[in-house]
């Protein structure tokens, strides 16, 4: 059986290239059709906020390789729920199709996979 | 046990040291590398172009020497090498640049090679950033 791995994803969008480096791991694993899922944990939520204007920043929009995601087969992105709440982001105004995961909860959902890559 | 191994910081980064002396303990205590994999600010780590002080531990070097002693299979992502810098001489021919500064030992290689060393693998070990 094909060994699963979870990438975890915890800087902003804009802090350099870890953000977009991260989500060419799970799209790279994505199309070899491997069991794969994309947690966005700490700062990394903010790659969900709707409304960015990364032209001003001279960079390409990040968001467009996230909606990508499910024509690699990773249909949802898990989410981190205290990180959206302590960083003030509406659960409701997201742009992308989202599994919440309670703080209580993390270290069970992260144990679940046979590897963790986290940048 | 077989082992991958991931590395993500600079090449004076602490987890780049402690990588090539996890991989080092790894071999020695009778385990197998499947695979190194060098990522994000560690594709410097496979520049033939570092220079350090004498008296100072060159960290590409010691990798070098690693990769070579032991046959390791030793990749780094191309993607993210060409965005800093640390071509081939096909990749410096291709965009045409003065020169190429791929160590030897190291190959080029895209992210697959990631997945497919985790998938053979028991665990994958990675160093540094986070």
């Amino acid at each position: 059986m094909a060994r699963s791995m979870l990438v975890i994803s915890r800087q902003a969008p804009w802090s350099g290239l870890a953000a977009r480096e991260a989500l060419d791991i799970a799209l790279a694993g994505g199309a070899f059709e491997l069991p794969l899922a994309l947690l966005l944990l700490d700062d990394g939520v903010f790659q969900l906020s709707a409304g960015q204007r990364p032209e001003s920043l001279e960079q390409k929009d990040l968001s467009a390789n996230l909606k990508a995601l499910p024509l690699f087969g990773i249909e949802t992105i898990h989410v981190a729920r205290d990180s959206l709440v302590q960083r003030g982001l509406d659960i409701d105004s997201l742009g992308h199709p989202i599994e919440l995961i309670e703080e209580s909860r993390l270290g069970d959902f992260i144990a679940r996979f046979d590897h963790v890559v986290t940048l | 046990m077989k082992f991958t191994i991931a590395v993500f910081g600079a090449p004076h980064a602490p987890g780049t040291r402690r990588a090539l002396r996890f991989a080092q303990a790894a071999l020695a205590g009778g385990h197998e590398i499947v695979r190194v994999f060098l990522y994000r600010e560690a594709v410097q780590t496979a520049s033939a172009n570092l220079v350090s002080p004498q008296d100072e531990t060159d960290m590409g070097r010691a990798w070098q020497r690693f990769v070579a002693d032991n046959q390791i299979d030793a990749v780094v992502c191309i993607a993210a090498a060409l965005r800093r810098g640390v071509l081939d001489t096909g990749e410096a021919q291709r965009y045409q640049r003065p020169a190429a500064n791929l160590a030897a030992g190291w190959a080029l290689s895209g992210l697959g090679q990631l997945h497919e060393a985790a998938q053979q693998c028991d665990r994958l070990v990675c160093f540094g950033d986070q």
